[in-house]
């Protein structure tokens, strides 16, 4: 889980354009949108490309985004559950 | 696109008896360097390429703005040339958000983005990419960063058109809810790219430049 949270932080910024930001400045249970890392509803869709670009998974159903885009933890949380065998 | 204005029988390419509208300062980038009302800010020790170049210019010039980053190169090149341009001013200060218009050409429109973005297509496209494929979201940012929420339009001719920009944003001006305008040329593609910003104002302590055909050529040929 820690090693696919230090993945996702840096998939994070890499997808995102947060070049302003390290891996270590964001938080593992930061909230990602508003007052955490302040991403947008653009950044929202960019998470659902990264989820399928980067794990092969696509997210099934569109209200569950709040919840697995919650922070990086909840992000590996959804894959790790979701990964295709 | 092509228009054409007899500078010498137009009664909108002199500022001679109207006095109203002046150029209160400019703003040029090319060739990586940065200059403001015809001062050297800054110049790039060595040539870069355009991706370089603007995040060089955005630390170099102190910005905190993390959204930077996330927009298209016209965009980045749009900003700073605003903030350059609007840096030791007080638009906000002064004028009403919808006081302030902001107007731009280029010849690219928004190619470069809309290339990026076609290139995304072969695999998944990406959103914050497709966002960006106009040319006047550049306004957009611009407006959002200093609040502004006056007339905007963005023209795509095959060159700085300066006669029908002045014709144009000279009768913007006369409305009486227009009293500042970012006027001019943004032009990006690749690794090639130039701006040209001016203020303009009604309000202004120096009146060295009333805002003419002559002295935009004067400022930026």
């Amino acid at each position: 889980m820690e090693k696919l949270m230090a993945d996702l932080k840096a998939q994070i910024i890499q997808q995102l354009n947060l070049k302003h930001l390290k891996p270590e400045d964001i938080g593992d249970d930061q909230p990602l949108f508003v007052e955490g890392l302040g991403l947008d509803s653009i950044d929202a869709l960019e998470l659902i490309v990264l989820l399928q670009q980067e794990y092969n998974i696509k997210l099934a159903n569109a209200e569950d985004g709040p919840k697995v885009f919650q922070s990086v933890r909840t992000m590996a949380e959804y894959i790790t559950a979701n990964k295709p065998a | 696109m092509t228009h054409s204005v007899n500078i010498a029988t137009d009664p909108l390419s002199s500022g001679e008896g109207r006095g109203e509208v002046f150029i209160t300062g400019y703003s040029i980038i090319s060739n990586g360097g940065v200059e403001k009302d015809g001062h050297l800010v800054w110049k790039e020790p060595s040539a870069q390429h355009t991706d370089n170049f603007l995040v060089s210019a955005y630390r170099q010039m102190g910005l905190s703005y993390p959204k930077f980053f996330k927009m298209d190169n016209l965009s980045k090149l749009g900003l700073l040339a605003s903030e350059n341009l609007l840096s030791g001013t007080d638009l906000k200060g002064k004028y009403k958000p919808d006081e302030i218009s902001v107007v731009f050409a280029n010849a690219s429109s928004s190619l470069d983005a809309d290339q990026k973005y076609f290139d995304t297509i072969k695999d998944i496209a990406s959103p914050a990419l497709f966002v960006y494929t106009l040319p006047n979201i550049v306004i957009g940012e611009i407006c959002i960063k200093n609040g502004f929420k006056g007339e905007n339009a963005f023209f795509v001719f095959d060159k700085f058109e300066a006669k029908f920009l002045h014709q144009y944003v000279q009768t913007l001006m006369q409305q009486n809810t227009n009293k500042a305008c970012i006027f001019g040329w943004l032009e990006l593609i690749g690794d090639s790219y130039e701006a040209a910003l001016f203020l303009l104002e009604k309000e202004a302590a120096d009146k060295t430049n009333p805002f003419t055909l002559e002295n935009i050529y004067k400022l930026y040929s």
